[in-house]
């Protein structure tokens, strides 16, 4: 059985639920510590990562981008080139394996952008399960692109009017319908967020962007990047960036959603303006009231619009060793131009945000720094809502 | 004795199973709400759950969902919350049991939540998504401030689960009824019996039966199972089809005396 030590990051972290779904949660972290150490596991996994998913990913040297920017030396870990277009089938393939060992003939997910829902009903084709995403009214609006692929792929995607109608909402209906399903249902949350084992769990899945970080850029510069940069919502992809660099030298920078400034209430910054509550399972820093309710938050991408952060990320900003900053909308936005006509690139406007850290940060460094920014999606998904936005008629 | 285990006492020499509804506190509003509560222990409550609207209530069905969102929407915050219930308490002994999620506790600050609870007249606390493991340092606090706190068990509770939560329950222990969310159903489910006397062989502590309840014939059956049932999404939706009727009080008592009625055995 798991002691409380591993449920927590420092204070972070946890597992505040309903008694309902303890047990489900006890028999996942008890069976993803066996698959763990189960070679055949390990052996599968890899073998769908290589084979299915498209890894590994490169580690591409930006020139163009580095040039105008004039300071560091960037590099882009192209999570977008991942099958499904993210850094999120990473997660979603171990998930479904785990699911499959339970056997647990039924799956669902939250989603906010539709990238997590998208990876979640691909595995849910490949092996043949029922899968429901649930999906807030709003963001099924500005995705419909990914709206439309999850049930080309199968699955049924239920939308949520309640609140703000965003991934917030989504989540709390996908725990509700878990707590009625979970003696057949396997719950694939899509970032390091939740319960005990999903923090951890979520990580480790996407532990796979930082090894190869790693080993890449020792083959290409010798040595190890000194600043690595992501985008941070719940904050998988930055946590799979940052895990294998957490006790070695590189400084981390998460980026989070600024929205319309950190002045007022349009944004989704819970690090950086956020403070210390429990939100979907887990204690973090959450976007809220002085009376502990969660309030509305805003970003021009779907994905990071969340008044919540994985706990670990919580405990990085906490010790001092990770630092957070924020990308507003209008800075996203540029900074998706930019790699677009200067590397060819069209980012998600999640990763928009890490380019956009990358376009701050990098001018003031020296050019022989090494500085990797995860592109954690690509931006597809994203063009209609931009085009709309800029008045283009497509 | 607890205000709880005193009520439990007299309904034992009555012969009688508790009726425990649950009304989300400051619905409609806020004078209505006072009103509704006073009539739910004028028609026979034994014991009344008020919960604290929440933004984001995952144990909750759409029911009481939207009924927190109109409350908050209305006004009510925990300030407001205290004073709604020192004002029930001028007017009934019945005892009131809190019904909230652990931000606003937390946020609030544990100890000064369990204080004005106490000052203000609550007796027992539920916190639906605080599990024992996590609950050590409410329970303290709790305990230190004379307020019990009621545990759930569920229908996927392990037996170790569930003789933790006996343990560390005190009031009563909140047996839920079957998997998901609140709301009312047509049928009990029939895993229920078993799971009770299992319950009922290894504690003396009162066993209430909640989520799903609705009728009096679910009343009925749970009381020769239990020692009280928990009545909520019905009694809710019934005040949210009625708000703005005339007759929304005469509703509430009438409703309640029959449940009441059911749980006489």
């Amino acid at each position: 059985m798991s002691t409380r030590q591993e449920w927590h990051f420092g204070e972070f972290g946890g597992r505040y639920v309903p008694e309902t779904l303890m047990p489900a949660l006890e028999e996942l972290a008890e069976e993803y510590t066996r698959a763990q150490a189960d070679p055949a596991f390990i052996e599968e996994l890899d073998y769908y990562l290589r084979q299915y998913v498209g890894r590994p990913t490169p580690l591409y040297q930006a020139k163009r981008l580095t040039e105008m920017l004039g300071g560091a030396r960037i590099y882009l870990k192209r999570e977008d080139l991942c099958h499904t277009g993210s850094h999120k089938l990473n997660n979603t393939m171990g998930q479904v394996l785990l699911a499959r060992r339970m056997g647990k003939p039924r799956v669902i997910a939250e989603t906010g952008a539709g990238q997590h829902g998208v990876a979640a009903a691909t595995v849910a084709a490949l092996f043949g399960l029922e899968c429901h995403v649930y999906m807030g009214a709003e963001d099924m609006r500005r995705q419909a692109l990914n709206v439309y692929r999850m049930r080309l792929l199968g699955a049924r995607v239920i939308g949520v009017e309640s609140g703000s109608r965003t991934l917030k909402e989504a989540t709390s209906e996908a725990m509700r319908d878990w707590a009625a399903t979970v003696e057949h249902t396997h719950y694939i949350i899509g970032s390091v967020v939740g319960p005990h084992p999903y923090p951890t769990m979520v990580r480790d899945f996407q532990a796979v962007i930082g090894r190869e970080v790693e080993r890449d850029m020792l083959q290409q510069e010798g040595r190890l990047p000194d600043y690595l940069v992501a985008c941070v919502g719940g904050g998988s992809n930055a946590m799979g960036l940052f895990h294998q660099f957490v006790n070695k030298g590189p400084r981390l920078i998460g980026v989070e959603a600024g929205g319309l400034g950190l002045s007022g209430d349009k944004h989704s910054a819970s690090i950086n303006a956020g403070s210390p509550g429990i939100l979907h399972g887990a204690r973090s820093f959450i976007i809220q009231d002085d009376q502990g309710q969660v309030l509305p938050t805003h970003s021009v991408s779907a994905g990071l619009d969340y008044p919540g952060v994985g706990p670990e990320h919580a405990w990085l900003k906490d010790t001092g060793r990770a630092e957070y900053i924020t990308a507003t909308d209008a800075e996203a936005l540029e900074a998706f131009h930019l790699l677009a006509e200067y590397e060819g690139i069209i980012p998600a406007l999640e990763s928009s945000h890490a380019v956009a850290g990358a376009v701050r940060l990098a001018p003031c460094l020296e050019r022989d720094t090494l500085m990797v920014v995860n592109i954690s999606g690509r931006g597809d998904k994203d063009v209609n809502e931009i085009a709309e936005a800029e008045g283009v008629a497509l | 004795m607890s205000r709880i285990a005193e009520s439990f006492k007299e309904l034992k020499e009555r012969n009688e199973a508790a009726l425990i509804p649950f009304v989300t506190a400051g619905y409609p509003d806020l004078q209505q709400s006072l009103r509704v509560i006073l009539a739910l222990a004028e028609a026979g409550a034994d014991i009344i759950e008020l919960g604290i609207p929440y933004s984001d209530p995952v144990a909750d069905g759409p029911v009481i969902q939207r009924a927190s969102q109109q409350a908050r929407a209305a006004g009510m915050d925990l300030e407001t919350f205290f004073s709604l219930v020192a004002g029930v308490r001028q007017k009934t002994r019945v005892p009131l049991v809190a019904m909230t999620y652990y931000n606003p506790v937390f946020v609030y600050g544990q100890k000064r939540f369990a204080d004005n609870c106490r000052q203000n007249g609550i007796d027992g606390v539920i916190i639906s998504d605080l599990p024992p493991e996590e609950g050590r340092d409410w329970l303290k606090i709790a305990v230190a401030a004379g307020l019990d706190t009621i545990l759930l068990a569920a229908p996927t509770s392990t037996e170790e689960r569930i003789r933790r939560v006996i343990d560390s329950t005190s009031g009563f222990i909140y047996c839920v009824s079957r998997p998901g969310v609140t709301g009312a159903d047509q049928a009990l489910s029939t895993s229920l019996r078993p799971r009770l006397e299992r319950m009922r062989a290894i504690t003396d502590k009162p066993l209430c039966v909640g989520f799903g309840l609705s009728t009096p014939e679910h009343i009925r059956q749970v009381a020769v199972l239990a020692d009280g049932a928990v009545i909520g999404s019905a009694l809710v939706r019934l005040i949210a089809d009625n708000a703005v009727a005339p007759d929304l009080l005469d509703r509430v008592r009438d409703f309640t005396a029959m449940l009441k009625q059911a749980t006489i055995r």
